[in-house]
């Protein structure tokens, strides 16, 4: 058979204590970056102005910067967006002043001080009020979200497996927010919107990888529950590098020509996506493993409630089943038993 | 048992699976179509408020522009308005000056975009996504309404109430006044001595029991009853307040201009405005932000109102004031009272003619005015006219120039029918609808609560276009490049999988129009990314195939693969869902168009890539010898 048909036999999960080291150093340095440097909040969360402008030629920053001020907005950001024709003008809210004519009047103080025909490309404006409470709201939509996973895997699986996903699942907000900490990309709802959108794409890679291992707990007779998890991860490799990559592929897609607006929400999921597959094999399972997950754990919590009787007559039929497997393999690749041998399946 | 199996195993599927993929496609398809059409540059004319549209003024229209030289593409009326569709929008644009021209006041002339969809397709109800103001470009408005000045003011309308009610019942009093700050807000009713006071508890108990709680204070010199307002009272004063805004908004809209307008409440003291279109939100901004106010004013019966507006010129002591419809009419100088003095208006039925009715109630100033005014004119008429103020920013010569708009509309002429003071009636209205127009009409112009914008999102329309074309590209881009890498990866089955991966799509944008859901750039992202997600179904089965090939034999490695995945599958997507759910409970509008396209491309794709792909691997493998599998 073609190369391609072999299971990998990587040694995931010996490594998982290297893995252990960079993850705590990772989410480490996240909370530096947090604490160093802060989130580059939008004005969704802020509140306050923002305007986009086209000019029909390259601006000059520091020109318009000056006019601003002069115009009496000193406290506005003007920044490039996209291209050096498109500026991105940021105004903090201020108290007792009427910020939802702002936009009108930045409009009309840059229109007299510049010959160019400047087009208004979008307009923004957050009150303080909405920001906190959209913070609010987003903060408690990720809390939701880990609960109901945490509740769901808990019913569907086990205790330590749903405890091993949620902990991923937070290694992995943790660190795209650390991500976006240090690099000072601006985080606005969009972003907020791609961590949730990460946390459903994460948990998707680590409940494949979990199925796996509990099918292999039921169907194995032996092994240490950190060999039948290595065997698990490694049975799934191929999947994940696949779907990583296909997901991958159309987020690229959207970082390079979606445009500028939707440039945030990309990157989160494409930084989500990278650490979501990681953590899946790394960060839940490790933990799922530390918390001493074992094959009698799985065997009694089957999916839905069943009596012992129901529960031994499964484990004959998949004893059976696995018995036949064996039977049919041996009669008709002799040869592939021993590959299987040298890949430490244990039987 | 395992032997036996195999010899079943044959990958046949029953004819009816294929029928109903066979059904669910052209239904894709079909409904996924009309959003190849694109849009055609249109004309909507509504009627404005109680002018209804007649054959008469169809031709008048049809004439109009066909003496102004501009080619109609289509026009038809239906749901009570016009659609006249254009070449260009060049002629669009002149045209909507020509029929505001003709039709005035009397009519809403908007521009609009309306779908080409074809007729055949427009017979089936198929029509296309609904696309959100970031990609067709508009303003989207936020206003929160002051619930805490509607609630002080409706503790002040009563400070007059209930001096009147204590007087009656011989009570004396010394003050009433309203005090404390918010939630401790309270109306207090001081008195001499202690048995006055609860003389005038008892008074008061009777009447108000049902909008206040009381609590005295003795110890002071003055002992004193402290009304507060029961929390069913404040809750219904917030309801009125956010349902009064809500409908002076729509009014103001209508003005605008806008061919589809969204006007929604939010949460319970929010009004999302949506204005699809709009570029100029300087002057969507001052007409929302208008201010109202009325006037009670005696109508002028000597003269002729149609001759008067033809000279332009109006008796002695009157002025010439307009009818929402248009019609003219004299009204005195005098105003007898106006907005301020009204403390509440609303709906009923006379009992006496069976006909709907407002009821108005004035405060004590307003009362005297009244009864003064009415002793004398028994017979006349009277009528409301009902005023907004706002600023205009018009551009003259290159010189902002800020003008005071004012729309003064006559809403109600009535005959007065005997002497009355602080309450009556207005009677004679044709119907429910009207006595309730008319009553949140009175409210508004007496007793709106104030708001405030506190979210605005504007999109130009050339940032739009843009997002139009960078977010298609961006799909059509990921998805080749998601079908190239699938089909090296996986060969035949690769390809089975790209034909369902496609057939994901159409039934994703077929599912989004029928439900008419709005397409938002996060939108756009939320296909992508089920693009990107949902050939993960396939992986999973093609890698358990391949991994079922070592140990069985081909058609049972199939089988297997298809079976075992699924659980995987169903577990994942089920996962990705419930993270979906949560953001669109929790989202706003472009987090929940997210979360929509999520939802629907994880359902969808679990069919294709399921059934979908098994059907036709099975149509391709099924029941027959086969020595090796291209995957």
């Amino acid at each position: 058979m073609s190369n391609e048909m072999h299971t990998t036999n990587i040694n995931f999960m010996g490594q998982r204590h290297i893995a252990l080291a960079l993850s705590i150093v990772l989410i480490i340095a996240s909370f530096a970056g947090l604490w160093l440097k802060g989130l580059n909040f939008g004005i969704d969360f802020t509140g306050g102005t923002l305007i986009e402008l086209s000019y029909p030629q390259p601006v000059d920053l520091p020109k318009l910067r000056t006019d601003l001020s002069e115009a009496g907005f000193g406290s506005a950001i003007a920044q490039h967006f996209g291209s050096a024709e498109d500026v991105l003008i940021r105004i903090a809210p201020r108290e007792g002043l009427n910020s939802a004519q702002l936009s009108n009047q930045v409009m009309d103080s840059l229109k007299a001080v510049s010959e160019d025909d400047i087009t208004l490309r979008r307009v923004e404006f957050v009150g303080p009020q909405v920001g906190d409470e959209l913070t609010e709201d987003g903060a408690l939509a990720v809390l939701y979200a880990l609960f109901g996973v945490l509740i769901y895997v808990a019913l569907r699986f086990e205790w330590r497996f749903s405890v091993g996903s949620v902990t991923a699942l937070i290694h992995d907000v943790i660190l795209t927010v650390g991500v976006f900490a240090w690099t000072g990309m601006q985080f606005d709802l969009t972003v907020l919107a791609a961590i949730l959108a990460v946390i459903g794409y994460s948990l998707n890679d680590t409940i494949v990888v979990f199925d796996r291992v509990r099918e292999n707990f039921r169907v194995m007779r032996d092994g240490s529950p950190v060999q039948v998890t290595n065997i698990a991860v490694n049975q799934m490799l191929s999947r994940t590098i696949m779907t990583s990559l296909t997901t991958l592929l159309v987020l690229l897609a959207l970082f390079f020509l979606g445009g500028e607006v939707i440039h945030g929400f990309a990157a989160a999921l494409i930084v989500g996506v990278v650490v979501g597959t990681y953590s899946s094999t790394y960060v839940a399972s490790a933990v799922a493993l530390m918390l001493g997950v074992s094959k009698e754990d799985l065997m009694s919590a089957p999916k839905e409630e069943k009596d012992s009787e129901a529960a031994e007559l499964e484990l004959q039929r998949l004893f059976h089943e696995h018995e036949a497997r064996l039977e049919a393999k041996a009669a008709t690749k002799g040869k592939r038993l021993d590959d299987e041998d040298a890949e430490g399946i244990p039987r | 048992m395992f032997e036996s199996k195999q010899n079943i195993i044959t990958n046949v599927y029953p004819a009816w699976k294929y029928l109903l993929l066979v059904v669910i496609t052209v239904i894709g398809l079909t409904y996924a179509m009309p959003n190849l059409f694109g849009d055609d540059p249109a004309v909507q004319v509504s009627p404005a408020k109680s002018v209804e549209f007649t054959a008469e003024t169809q031709s008048k229209v049809a004439n109009t522009l066909q003496a102004a030289g501009l080619p109609v593409k289509s026009s038809v009326f239906e749901a009570g308005h016009f659609l006249i569709r254009f070449e260009n929008t060049e002629d669009q644009l002149k045209a909507k000056s020509v029929l505001k021209d003709l039709l005035g006041r009397q009519a809403v002339v908007a521009l609009n975009l309306a779908p080409a969809t074809p007729h055949f397709l427009r017979n089936l109800g198929a029509s296309p996504m609904y696309l959100g103001l970031d990609l067709r470009g508009g303003v989207h408005f936020l206003m929160d309404v002051d619930m805490e000045t509607a609630v002080s003011k409706a503790y002040a309308r009563y400070v007059d109430e209930i001096k009147g009610t204590l007087r009656e019942e011989k009570v004396r009093y010394l003050t009433v006044d309203v005090e404390g700050e918010a939630k401790n807000k309270a109306l207090a009713v001081k008195f001499k001595d202690l048995p006055t006071m609860q003389a005038g508890l008892a008074v008061l108990n009777a009447s108000y029991s049902d909008r206040f709680k009381f609590k005295t204070v003795e110890e002071t010199a003055s002992p004193q009853v402290l009304l507060s307002l029961s929390p069913k009272t404040i809750a219904e004063t917030q309801k009125y307040a956010l349902q009064q805004n809500i409908n002076t908004l729509r009014n103001r809209v209508n003005e605008l201009g806008v061919a589809e307008p969204v006007i929604q409440q939010q949460g319970d003291r929010r009004i999302v405005v949506e204005l699809p279109g709009v570029q100029d939100t300087a002057r969507a901004k001052e007409i929302l932000g208008a201010t109202a106010t009325l006037e009670f004013r005696l109508v002028e019966e000597k003269g002729d109102p149609y001759r008067a507006e033809k000279t332009g010129y109006a008796p002695n002591g009157s002025i010439i004031y307009h009818f929402r419809d248009g019609k003219p009419i004299l009204l005195k100088r005098h105003t007898i009272v106006s907005g301020e003095n009204v403390v509440n208006a609303s709906s009923g039925i006379d009992s006496q003619q069976g006909s709907s009715m407002v009821n108005v109630t004035l405060d004590g100033a307003g009362g005297r005015k009244m009864l003064a005014t009415t002793k004398e004119n028994v017979g006349n008429r009277m009528a409301v006219v009902f005023i907004e103020n706002r600023v205009e920013t018009i551009e003259e010569n290159g010189v902002k120039v800020k003008n005071r708009i004012t729309n003064k509309d006559v809403i109600n002429a009535a005959v007065i029918r005997g002497q009355f003071a602080d309450r009556f009636q207005i009677t004679g209205l044709d119907s429910p609808q009207e006595a309730q127009d008319l009553a949140l009409l009175l409210r508004a112009g007496a007793l709106a609560a104030p708001m405030e914008i506190v979210e605005e999102r504007t999109v130009g329309p050339s940032l739009g276009q843009d997002n139009i074309n960078q977010g298609f590209m961006s799909v059509i881009v990921g998805f080749v490049l998601v079908l190239i890498l699938m089909a090296w990866r996986y060969k035949m089955f690769g390809m089975v999988a790209n034909v369902a991966l496609t057939l994901n799509l159409i039934i994703i944008i077929a599912v989004l129009s029928m439900l008419q859901a709005t397409l938002t750039l996060p939108g756009i992202a939320g296909i992508v990314l089920t693009v990107g997600m949902a050939v993960d179904a396939n992986v999973l089965i093609f890698e358990r195939i391949r991994e079922e090939m070592r140990t069985s034999p081909i058609q049972s490695a199939i089988h297997a693969g298809y079976e075992k995945a699924f659980v995987t599958i169903a577990d994942a997507n089920i996962t990705t869902l419930l993270a979906a759910i949560v953001l669109f409970s929790f989202g706003t509008g472009p987090i929940k168009g997210f979360a929509i396209t999520l939802s629907i491309g994880i359902i969808t794709s679990m069919f294709t890539a399921i059934l979908g792909t098994r059907a036709v691997i099975n149509l391709m493998y099924g029941n027959k010898r086969i020595q090796k599998l291209s995957i």
